[in-house]
């Protein structure tokens, strides 16, 4: 019996006889063939996607018990069998040539739009690099995230890093989907890679430093903030890590040493005002502050000083001052306070200045219950006198009002304030003088 | 029915039985008892959707919120995943199914994503190897959800491809229960936020846009101290005061709330004090019931009056809440900053209240706001200007900020700027985008919503209306992205026939999130006597500056 080599794939091929062969896939296969014609003959009729481009609520689901036998997810190919959720009396009439084999015949366009309605497709029969951009390019004139997607995770298995860069530089949306799923899936080598080759240097930088959130442990982390340290930011940014590798070298020193300090229970400061928490990745003006507080009066050369602190991260004079103000305040420190301020000229005369307006350091002061006497003090050094006015009344500092009102030759306001002194105190004894006195030229 | 959905020019109601029909059908293909197990970020806008005696119907006799180890025991026959497509929760989903008990009865499990399924989260929850273990597994599109009769959300990031299709389905939705296909909208307009990248950032003045901007609104509902709410009782002592937040439904289905929702602030007391006094007199009528007649007609008033009085209760609090709030020295000195910048004064240089507020540590996000505010306004900061800000809040805040800055970078935000030119004072005076004059009791113009600044998206959908773009094209070509314009003709037989002083209807969708203030400008358009148009609103997601800016923020830990 001789057949020809047609017949005989016919037969084998063919559903009535159960093939017995060697090969496991082929008997799956034609297994498969035959449930898959049982079920294209119900084709769904939803498929009329030309005239409809649109995403459709899709209730396909996967059958029970699908059978899986690729290791990993390959590209949509395992579930071979599409049950359409709604059936349809099969439509008489569609050519039989509509009624494609699952595996060969597939068009990149049908594939694709297969793939948007999350049925199963096999993309391993495009080889060549032409058909596989091809695919890249119809999944996305076709806008689906999950298609990109899915043909990316293609390509990146069967091509070289090399070739896939360099066909997606000139792909900006697929290049854009590529890069948000290496995040998703946390492929920092390759995202690294990918930035490095766009010579996106910048973004590399920053994807790299991002890690660093991910670290709990100080020592670990500080070490990696100097991996940090020489890769392409911009300058300023540079600076930046820079800074925050020191920092965090410098507070795990502190924190060390204030910690055994804390322990050995000797240190007054640490025993008058426990920490409250460690000081280990607060930012640099918070721990300024604290240094301020616990190591105030130490010299340059340690660590923990805030003179220290100032030179290495060069903070401006305004910032240090208003932060051991602060610190100062809180202490109830209030020669310290005054040192802050005061300054020898020249001649040796003192005088009081500040980087900062007065206004800010009254405030500071009075958040602390500063007593009356420095408050006034310093509400007297306030320059702009509806300001000083202003704080002095709220504040309470009846000498500096009524003088104030004196300056400005304000008697209604005077008037007006005696009300709000004590009956027969000082204060109202004073007003009482510059109300009657003959030398002021009152305006009103 | 939701009562409040019916009201606009378009029924909306349409849409959300669309939706609950879908809900529904997918319930009972797992037949049998259920219990669902929640996502808990779905929880708020399906609640919008549907309430639990809906589920019930439909035999779901448990639900729990997702979360790790192992399932409660239930006697249920089914269990549904109801999840967003996040591979951070198919984790805690295999969890769950692989610790389930073999000992107990067998249930099958089901899941749901919503609004989509995705590649990457089958990719892993195949990885887990539990991806077989689900019998229906289906994405539910919870697309577009109405909000109010006016105003539908997709809550989420939207890209323009489904956008267009959501418009798609829409019209088969509505034109499904209609007979001939009249097209609902006579216009769409989309528009991306990043055309006006300024206006989520200045503090909304609207009485919703206020309490949105202070306490936060999410699906409809917004969360309140619960101080002011405490009924007050005869004799009490005060005590047994709440601690539980008081949460409050805001939507147009409550009448006072419709009234005073998209009125600026300072024009909402005058109202309610008006109120006060027809609902006094309202109950004071009960002196003069006589006969029995009258009597009973009273009685049947009464709790229509006495939900009135509720609703005005509530609302007084509220509005006390926030004029303690808007009141204060720091939010008018905010507030001025604001409007200085916006009317194009010192944009340039490094703004003192700015460097107070780092100095101080306020929050960062309130700096962020401010100084993402001045960079727009100046079309990008000086180099100098740009960095001491940022020196300022790295060393104040914490050096981790570089990648949110960064952030702010790549969406326009916080830039430098280039080419050295400022053309947002072109800009603004083309478009009047600042009106000094503004009438906050008896608004003219849409500026009112932020007392001086008017929304450029909203102008720009009041300029296409009448005349048309044609009259702005240069300061068009000075905005981000292209524009365009098309005309589906229709064939005659189908176009509406417009009965006489009937306007046309517009959808206006947003890109990238809408703040309820520019909701407000476009339901003032709508009611112009003259306007021509009504305005359906669509966005991906409702949001304020606050919200904006914190999904731009880099985490820590």
């Amino acid at each position: 019996m001789s057949r020809t080599k047609g017949d005989e794939e016919e037969y084998w091929n063919s559903s009535k006889f159960k093939a017995f062969t060697f090969d496991d896939e082929d008997d799956e296969l034609s297994q498969l063939k035959e449930s898959k014609r049982a079920v294209n003959s119900l084709r769904d009729f939803v498929d009329d996607d030309d005239d409809d481009d649109l995403e459709r609520v899709s209730w396909s689901g996967e059958p029970v018990g699908r059978r899986t036998r690729l290791g990993s997810f390959q590209s949509l190919s395992d579930a071979l069998s599409d049950t359409p959720a709604k059936s349809y009396a099969p439509e008489l009439g569609r050519p039989k040539g509509e009624y494609k084999d699952y595996s060969n015949d597939w068009s990149i366009s049908d594939t694709v739009r297969r793939l948007r309605k999350g049925k199963v497709c096999s993309l391993e029969r495009f080889r060549s690099l032409q058909d596989k951009l091809q695919l890249l390019e119809e999944a996305v004139s076709v806008h689906d995230g999950n298609v990109i997607t899915a043909v990316l995770i293609f390509l990146k298995r069967t091509l070289s890093k090399e070739i896939l860069f360099r066909e997606l530089e000139l792909r900006q949306v697929a290049l854009r989907h590529l890069i948000h799923f290496l995040k998703e899936i946390g492929d920092q080598k390759l995202l690294v890679d990918l930035f490095r080759f766009l010579d996106r240097t910048e973004e590399l930088a920053l994807s790299h430093y991002r890690e660093h959130l991910n670290i709990q442990d100080p020592e670990k982390r500080k070490e990696f903030l100097k991996t940090c340290i020489g890769l392409p930011f911009s300058a300023e940014d540079s600076a930046h890590v820079q800074d925050h590798y020191t920092l965090l070298e410098r507070q795990i020193i502190i924190e060390a040493n204030d910690r055994h300090l804390e322990l050995a229970g000797q240190t007054e400061i640490f025993r008058k005002h426990p920490r409250k928490a460690s000081i280990l990745n607060m930012p640099l003006v918070t721990t300024l502050f604290y240094s301020c507080f616990y190591h105030y009066t130490e010299a340059e050369g340690t660590f923990s000083s805030p003179v220290n602190l100032k030179k290495t991260f060069k903070i401006p004079d305004k910032q240090y001052v208003l932060t051991a103000l602060a610190a100062r305040a809180k202490l109830r420190a209030w020669h310290d306070v005054d040192a802050l301020f005061t300054t020898k000229n020249w001649l040796g005369y003192t005088k009081k200045r500040a980087p900062i307006g007065f206004h800010r350091v009254v405030e500071i002061l009075h958040k602390n219950s500063a007593p009356v006497q420095i408050l006034q003090e310093y509400v007297n050094l306030v320059e702009d006198v509806d300001t000083k006015l202003n704080l002095a009344t709220k504040f309470k500092c009846h000498d500096v009002v009524i003088d104030t009102c004196r300056d400005l030759k304000d008697r209604q306001q005077l008037l007006a304030y005696r009300s709000k002194v004590d009956k027969g105190s000082a204060e109202e004894e004073k007003i009482d003088a510059f109300l009657s006195s003959s030398q002021i030229r009152w305006k009103n | 029915m939701a009562a409040h959905l019916s009201y606009g020019r378009v029924n909306l109601n349409v849409l959300r039985e669309a939706v609950r029909r879908e809900l529904r059908e997918f319930l009972d293909k797992c037949a049998g008892s259920k219990a669902i197990v929640w996502d808990e970020y779905l929880t708020g806008p399906f609640g919008l959707i549907a309430q639990y005696s809906l589920l019930k119907e439909h035999e779901v006799e448990k639900m729990f919120t997702l979360k790790g180890s192992r399932l409660p025991a239930a006697d249920v026959k089914n269990i549904i995943f109801f999840v967003r497509p996040r591979l951070e929760l198919m984790d805690i989903i295999a969890e769950n199914v692989l610790s389930e008990d073999r000992r107990g009865p067998a249930r099958d499990f089901h899941l749901l994503f919503v609004p989509r399924r995705s590649l990457l989260c089958e990719q892993r929850l195949k990885d887990l190897g539990v991806l077989g273990s689900f019998i229906h597994r289906e994405e539910y599109s919870l697309d577009l959800i109405p909000f109010d009769g006016d105003l539908l959300s997709m809550e989420s990031e939207g890209a323009f491809k489904q956008v267009a299709n959501m418009m798609i389905r829409m019209k088969r939705e509505f034109t499904g229960s209609q007979n001939s296909i009249f097209p609902i909208f006579d216009n769409l307009l989309l528009l991306d936020r990043n055309v006006d990248l300024l206006t989520p950032l200045a503090t909304q003045l609207t009485y919703e846009g206020l309490i949105d901007e202070i306490y936060g609104i999410q699906n409809s509902y917004v969360k309140l101290p619960p101080e002011k709410f405490a009924p007050k009782k005869q004799g009490d002592g005060g005590k047994d005061l709440p601690t539980e937040a008081k949460k409050l439904q805001l939507n147009s289905a409550e009448e006072l709330y419709a009234e005073i929702r998209d009125k600026n602030f300072n024009a909402v007391g005058s109202v309610l004090s008006k109120k006060a006094k027809v609902i006094s007199a309202a109950f004071e009528e009960r002196h003069n019931a006589k006969t029995v007649g009258e009597i009973k007609q009273f009685v049947s008033q009464l709790p229509h009056m006495q939900a009135a009085r509720g609703s005005l209760a509530n609302h007084t609090s509220i509005a006390e809440l926030i004029k303690d709030v808007t009141t204060s020295e720091d939010f008018f000195d905010k507030l001025t900053v604001e409007q200085e910048f916006m009317s194009g004064i010192d944009t340039d240089k490094v703004n003192s209240y700015i460097e107070d507020c780092i100095a101080r540590k306020h929050p960062l996000i309130k700096v962020l706001r401010l100084i993402c505010l001045q960079s727009v306004c100046n079309s990008g900061l000086k180099q100098k200007v740009l960095d001491y800000y940022k020196r300022e809040i790295l060393q104040t805040y914490g050096y981790e900020h570089i990648l949110t800055l960064h952030n702010l970078e790549k969406a326009g935000l916080l830039k430098p700027q280039t080419g050295g030119r400022n053309n947002y004072p072109t800009i603004r005076k083309t478009l009047r985008l600042w009106m000094d004059d503004v009438n906050e009791q008896n608004p003219t113009d849409i500026s009112y919503v932020y007392s001086g600044h008017a929304p450029l998206s909203v102008r720009l959908a009041q300029l296409l209306s009448r005349p048309g773009w044609r009259s702005i094209e240069e300061v068009l070509r000075m905005l981000p992205g292209p524009h365009f314009e098309e005309r589906q003709p229709l064939p005659t037989g189908l176009q509406k026939k417009r009965q006489p002083g009937e306007n046309r209807v517009t959808l206006i969708f947003f890109l990238g999130g809408v703040t309820f203030a520019e909701i407000a400008a476009l339901r003032f358009l709508s009611q112009l006597e003259d306007g021509g148009t009504e305005y359906v609103i669509a966005t991906t997601k409702l949001m304020n500056g606050a919200s904006w800016l914190e999904s731009l923020m880099e985490k820590p830990f």
